[in-house]
Formats: C-alpha cells, structure tokens, sequence
C-alpha cells in the first residue's frame, strides 16, 4: 500500500535530512514512527501525504509513483490517507462539525447525506455538545479529538498520526489508542508518530520505525 | 466502538438526526467573506460597472442618433439648377420638378421659390443684399417614398436628359461622414468600454492574488484532505461572483438612475434653446429599451467576469504550487 525505495531528502544545499529511506506499509497493519525530537518524523509524514517531494528515491501509495502523478492526481490520493497533524490544522471560521465533515465536503457530497456519520463521530470522541463550536474557543485536547474526527470520517485506507497524544491527559490517550487499534482491526493501515513510550508500550504488537540520524531502522 | 465503521443511521437515529436538523445552519463558506478586500473590491466594481455602463450607453445614443439623422437624410435628395445662358430657369425648374415627380419612388418634389433659394444664401452673403442680379441657383428638395426608393441613376440620366443644367445631390458624403462619425464614437465608446473592464480586471487579478495568499493555510488543508485544484478554485470563484454580482448591481443601478435622473433634468431643460438644440442633434436624452438591456447584461458580465477570473487565477496559482 505504500512503499519507499531509497527515499533521500534534502532542504537546500545541506546535508540530507532523511537518508535512504526504505520501508513497506502492508495493508492491515500497525506501527509506531519514533525517534528524538527533530529526526525528521514530521518530515517522513509529509513526505507520505505528498505535502513534500523527495529529493531522491521512489515513492509508491496505493500502487502510485508518487512522482508521476498529476495535481488532481494528487488531490485523489489523498482521499485515502487519513492525517492527524500535529498542529490539528482546523479551520477556525468553521464549526467543529464543519471541521470534520470537511473531507466529504470536498467530495461533493451533500450536507444531509453525512450529517449522520459526522454527529455520530462527534459524539464518539466527546465533542457531540461542541459541534457547533469554533476551534479558537475549545481546548488543545478537544481540537486534537476534533482532528482525529476528521481524519477518520473518510474512513481511509492509511491512517497517519503525528503526536495524536500530545495535548491530551493520559486517560483521553489511551482512549485514543484503543480507537485507532480498532481502526486497524477493522482493516485500516496506521502510522502513528510519536516519542510517548507510555503509548507505544500500550501496543506491543505495533511494528517500531525508529528514526535516528537520518535514517529509518525497523523492528518488527 | 461500533461507530467506527460509521454504518448508516438506522431509522431511529435517522429520525433523531431529521428533528436535529433546524440545530444545522447553512455550512459556513470556506473562503472566509472577511479575508477577501470584500469592500474595497465591491466599490471599484461598483465604479467600473457606472462607467461602462455610461460608455455603452453613451455608444448608443449616438449609433441610435445617427441611424434617425441617416435615415432622414436618406429619404431626401435635392436637385440643383444652375442658370444656364440661353435658358429660361423658372422653365427648367418646372421640368426638371415635373420629370422627377414623374420618377417611381418620388413621393414629393417641392420647388424652392426664388426668395427661398436667396434666404438659403443669408447665413453667407448677410441681409439687405438685393440678389436679384446674381445667378442664384434654384433648389427642388425631393422626397422618397420609404419602402420604394427611387433608382438614382435613372434619376440622374433623366434629369440630365430634360434639364442638362441640373444637378442630383443624393447627400451620400454627407451621410458617409456621418456614419463615420457615428462609428467613431461607438469605437471610442468600445474602446473606453475594454478599459474599463481592463481595469476591473486587473482590480479582480489583485484582490484573488491577496485572498489567495490570505487563506493560503485553509488552501493548504482543503488540499492535505483531498480537495482538487477545481474545488478550492470554485469555493473562491464562488465568493468573488458574490461580490462581483454586488459591484455590478449597485454600479448598474446607479447608472440607471442617472439616467432617469438625467432624463428628468432634461425635459425640465428642454424648454431652453440648448435644450432643444441637443435634443435635435441627440434625441430624447433617457434610456431606451436598449440601454437598459446593456446595463444588465453589462451588470451580469461583470459579475460573471469576475468569478470567472478568479477561477482561472486560482487554477493558476494551484498549478504553480502543484
């Protein structure tokens, strides 16, 4: 489903900043991104979402080159992935609802057609009373289960998280976890980056891509 | 945990969602109004629209003007007969008159008394003068027959024949100049018309430029969820028409009511000698049926225009960024 040969990325003329990168991501699956703050976890993810194009090597989603591919392309594939930033990136002149319904709006689907499965994701991840809510108003843990509506109301292929724990009480985080393995049992490929041991001891099972120095090391 | 596949609502919940349904407001926009010069952009359209919309306006009072002075001309010629030795002119201004009544088309040749040819003179020569000795030439202003004009050159070859020292002006230079004046003005119209819209244009180019680059961040995430180039342009395009349709509507209303204003002005003014001067040359001063139809498709165009130009200059900035 997704794939890296060789992927090498540079910003300038520095040295690189990721390093023959090579991994699979199979259908189903399950892993942790980690590593120190700064090695480059937020860059791999921009790199899978297309937010950024490598400087060397190949990248294959959902059987795409991803350096072959048109805008509208792009804009297609994309609908696959579904991505927690960890910035969550709302829209603050939208409602939470609006927020998360955002991914089908832009499939052109009508309004009545989602309003269920969007108040129904609301509810589930505790913001059912807040759909009417701007983000500027709510707090960091609220956006970042808002964002993690988001992503899932697609219902993507591949999940990616970056820090989807950071802002919120240990409580919310496991809470979080377990959604995302049941997303995974349920057929859906996740990547969560984070550097919370806490959270990836919660999941031993979880294949470990650790990043260091630039490069990516994999422990199954 | 059941949620998560988000399986469509079942009837009870469909129903809950259904009496829920007054909690959904209208989706909010997502180019914010407030992130677009809404205002300054609205008033420059709303200006540019007035302008054109006088341009056109203007174009065809004077295409419309010119169309009226033509036709009058048209349907009129004059015969001119020169004094001739050894000819008697009053009998060569009755045959000549004679032979073009007897023309097909002719609907009407009046003879120009001798006093009213030497009143003709005046403007030039002064009063008091007795012209008596002079060798005034004698005027027959014919007219047509407007469905059956006559055949000039038969005209012309019967005049010759009868009254060789006649002449048939069929006021075609005159009518010629006209037109080119009229076509002068309707071009300087269009062409101050295309600057204006030039310019309105370029207004449109720089407010999409600056609104792109306002909300280059939700431009960033409807892209990161999967929004097409087309989308993200339309949701702009979308805004910008709402704000052009505003412009266009507030400048073409006004233009109209300039001109009812103007037309109300003008028939207070008609009682003066101006008055009746422009309104010989111009005709009545108001908006004709015409105008009105220009001013709104001129207002539609312009609302069109603009959304449409933002959709391209989104599109091309996407492209870039792609």
């Amino acid at each position: 489903m997704l794939s890296f040969e060789n992927v090498g990325l540079r910003y300038g003329v520095g040295a690189e900043t990721l390093r023959d990168i090579n991994f699979q991501i199979a259908p189903r699956s399950f892993q942790f991104l980690t590593g120190p703050s700064g090695a480059g976890k937020t860059t791999l993810m921009r790199l899978i979402i297309m937010a950024l194009r490598p400087t060397r090597g190949l990248i294959n989603i959902f059987g795409k080159d991803t350096a072959a591919l048109s805008n509208e392309e792009v804009a297609e594939t994309r609908r696959g992935l579904g991505v927690v930033f960890q910035d969550f990136r709302l829209l603050d002149h939208l409602t939470l609802y609006e927020n998360v319904a955002l991914p089908l709006r832009v499939l052109g689907r009508e309004e009545s057609s989602y309003r269920a499965e969007v108040t129904e994701l609301l509810r589930w991840v505790g913001l059912g009373e807040r759909a009417h809510a701007c983000p500027t108003i709510l707090s960091g843990g609220e956006k970042q289960r808002a964002a993690i509506a988001r992503a899932l109301i697609s219902q993507p292929k591949l999940l990616l998280a970056d820090e989807p724990t950071g802002n919120v009480d240990p409580t919310l985080a496991r809470r979080i976890l377990r959604l995302f393995v049941e997303l995974h049992k349920a057929g859906t490929a996740v990547i969560i980056a984070t550097h919370d041991l806490t959270l990836m001891d919660q999941y031993e099972e979880a294949r470990r891509l650790v990043l260091a120095d630039g490069r990516l090391h994999i422990f199954e | 945990m059941a949620v998560m596949r988000f399986s469509s609502p079942t009837r009870h919940e469909a129903s809950d969602i259904d009496a829920d349904a007054e909690e959904f407001p209208a989706q909010s926009a997502l180019v914010p109004a407030d992130s677009v010069p809404g205002r300054s952009l609205v008033i420059v359209i709303a200006i540019m629209t007035f302008l054109a919309a006088l341009a056109a306006n203007v174009a065809i009072l004077v295409a419309d003007a010119s169309v009226d002075w033509r036709g009058d001309i048209a349907r009129e010629a004059t015969v001119q007969v020169r004094p001739a030795p050894g000819r008697e002119i009053e009998a060569d201004v009755a045959a000549a008159a004679e032979a073009m009544r007897r023309t097909p088309g002719v609907r009407e040749a009046r003879v120009y008394a001798q006093s009213e040819s030497e009143a003709l003179l005046t403007p030039w020569l002064g009063e008091g003068l007795d012209l008596s000795e002079l060798p005034t030439p004698r005027m027959i202003v014919l007219k047509f027959e407007t469905e059956n004009r006559p055949d000039f050159e038969r005209l012309r070859t019967e005049l010759e024949r009868v009254v060789p020292s006649a002449v048939l002006d069929d006021h075609h230079v005159f009518i010629e100049r006209l037109g080119d004046m009229a076509r002068a003005a309707v071009a300087t119209a269009a062409f101050i018309l295309i600057l204006i819209l030039a310019a309105m244009a370029v207004a449109v180019a720089s407010a999409t430029r600056a609104a792109v680059a306002t909300n280059r961040e939700i431009v960033e995430v409807l892209h990161l969820v999967g929004a097409a180039d087309a989308f993200i342009a339309r949701e702009f395009q979308r805004r910008f028409m709402a704000l052009g349709l505003r412009g266009a509507l507030i400048g073409g209303g006004g233009a109209i009511a300039f001109f009812v204003l103007a037309q109300f002005l003008a028939q207070q003014w008609r009682v003066t000698g101006g008055g009746e001067q422009i309104e010989a040359m111009f005709g009545e001063f108001s908006l004709s049926p015409s105008g009105f139809l220009a001013i709104v498709l001129l207002a539609g165009g312009v609302a069109a225009l603009t959304g449409y130009l933002s959709r391209v200059i989104v599109l091309r900035h996407l492209w870039r960024l792609g």
